[in-house]
């Protein structure tokens, strides 16, 4: 009896082995290339196994086909040199053999700075320099440049007032002035190099840099830009009391020389002449009354005339005197008359101007 | 100094025709010289061609001025002719008026002519043509409008204006310093 037990035990046992066996044991038609770098497995079994590829025991076949080469690489796993650390056991992992694709692009290479196009026309190299330098002030060795450097002239205690200067000027406070200003013109010019790399359109500075040696028109253009360069171009500024609007740009007239062809003068005034005559009214109705006016004068002159002498005048009608409507006639003494010069013109003016042109 | 633009030679030449018609091609082309009409500060100025050379080497704020002043374009571009283009216009005038020795110096203080110092007057005169001015003894005065045309000149009463004063010779007096 207990050697049955014992035998059922043994085999029970011998299949507990098998079994556990069997679960971390894969058989494999081809085997799998191992990239523990990486921890990468790559299987190249064709999988024929998988013969339904839809369905539901799909799913069912795609699990135990991944459990199969996760148990693969563990095993392979177990194989590296392990080692202790704080209290867990880690395998080392070897150098990854795959090299992964960039994920970004290279990067362009980017546009020379000013300094270095400079240094390339003269062939200037960047000398080697030592990073520290010996202060004598301060008896130690100290950095080039940066913090507490070496030969720093603001941190002076003591400055000697030049020849030609103002007394009053406080040359501590020109010193910090001017290294402000150092700062700020490289600041300006990295600022400017970035934006030669990016291709970025600068706008042009025409004289508006601030140099306090600046002539009236310049100073004027300055603030012209200065007051369109709004949200609103300019629109909404105020303006001084008696400040003008400003002058918008529009095109300069353009004249002729002064000493031109004076041939051409000539011949252009006169064509314009000649055109102002032609573009004058012929035949002008001031001038047809005014005629009509003296002929009907004539008539009843030579009317009242006739009627004073009686019938004894032989002469018909007066001729006309030599002078006598011309510039030596005296005024005559004032008629006055019936119809005004409106009812004489138009149709009988007409014909008697008609008349006269002869 | 430049020469003038289209415009201001049109409305200087309306303004001159009204006084010599036209005879001003006998102005722009004479036979014994190129002469020319220049502007310098808003002033039309005639001027020979030999003198305006020598001109133009003077600098705008020095040149006071050249040739002979005709007159002066306004601020809004009419043009007033000034005394000083008696002796250019004088010669060619389509039409004048004779003034009496009476009322010769009213007008030459700068008033109007009346009806009674009227001596003689071109036939066929319109009204507001404009004329030039003589003394009985044929010495031109000065420049006017006629204020009534021939025929209404003489039926109007003596002390109605028959002549608008334009300029005068006593002006070269009254306004020396303004009269360039």
């Amino acid at each position: 009896m207990e050697a049955r037990r014992a035998e059922e035990l043994l085999a029970r046992a011998e299949r507990a082995e098998a079994e556990k066996l069997r679960l971390i044991t894969v058989h494999k038609d081809l085997e799998l290339e191992f990239d523990l770098g990486n921890l990468l497995a790559t299987d190249r079994n064709p999988p024929t196994g998988l013969r339904q590829w839809s369905g539901p025991g799909l799913e069912a076949q795609l699990r135990a086909l991944a459990r199969d080469n996760v148990q693969l690489l563990i095993n392979q796993l177990w194989q590296l040199p392990s080692e202790r650390v704080e209290e867990a056991v880690v395998a080392r992992l070897p150098e990854p053999s795959l090299r992964l694709p960039r994920e970004k692009p290279l990067p362009k290479p980017r546009p020379l700075t000013r300094w270095q196009q400079f240094a390339q026309l003269k062939g200037i190299r960047p000398r080697k320099k030592t990073s520290l330098v010996w202060d004598e002030a301060s008896k130690q060795w100290r950095r080039r440049w940066g913090y507490q450097r070496a030969r720093d002239d603001t941190k002076e205690w003591l400055i000697e007032v030049p020849g030609g200067a103002d007394p009053n000027e406080d040359q501590f406070a020109k010193r910090l002035q001017a290294k402000k200003e150092r700062v700020a013109k490289n600041e300006l010019n990295r600022l400017r190099n970035i934006a030669r790399a990016h291709k970025v359109q600068l706008p042009s500075q025409g004289g508006m840099h601030p140099t306090g040696y600046q002539s009236r028109d310049e100073l004027g253009k300055a603030m012209q830009v200065a007051k369109v360069s709004t949200a609103s171009v300019g629109r909404f500024q105020e303006r001084l009391p008696k400040e003008k609007p400003p002058r918008g740009p529009g095109r300069k007239r353009q004249f002729q020389p002064n000493i031109g062809d004076f041939a051409a003068e000539k011949k252009s005034q006169l064509e314009l002449i000649r055109i102002m005559n032609s573009k004058k009214p012929r035949m002008d109705v001031t001038r047809a009354t005014n005629k009509q006016m003296r002929e009907e004068d004539r008539e009843e002159a030579a009317k009242k005339r006739k009627v004073a002498k009686g019938r004894g005048g032989k002469r018909k009608g007066r001729p006309p005197g030599p002078g006598g409507k011309g510039k030596g006639g005296p005024p005559g003494p004032g008629r006055k008359r019936k119809g005004g010069p409106p009812l004489l013109g138009g149709r009988k003016g007409q014909r008697q101007g008609g008349k006269r042109r002869k | 100094m430049r020469p003038l633009t289209e415009e201001e030679t049109s409305t200087l030449f309306q303004k001159l025709s009204k006084y010599i018609g036209e005879n001003i091609q006998l102005l722009v082309d004479r036979p014994d010289g190129t002469y020319c009409f220049r502007l310098h500060k808003d002033r039309v100025y005639y001027v020979s061609e030999k003198i305006l050379k020598l001109a133009v080497n003077i600098s705008r704020e020095k040149l006071v001025s050249l040739g002979t002043c005709f007159g002066k374009f306004t601020k809004t571009q009419k043009f007033r002719l000034h005394i000083t283009a008696l002796d250019y216009l004088a010669p060619y005038a389509k039409h004048k008026v004779w003034v009496k020795p009476g009322a010769e110096q009213s007008f030459l203080y700068g008033n109007h002519v009346l009806k009674s110092g009227l001596g003689r007057i071109t036939e066929n005169t319109n009204q507001y043509q404009g004329l030039v001015v003589y003394s009985m003894a044929d010495v031109p005065l000065g420049f006017g409008v006629a204020a009534k045309s021939t025929q209404d000149c003489r039926k109007v009463d003596p002390m109605a204006i028959v002549v608008f004063h334009q300029a005068d010779i006593g002006e070269y007096v009254r306004h020396e310093d303004t009269l360039i």
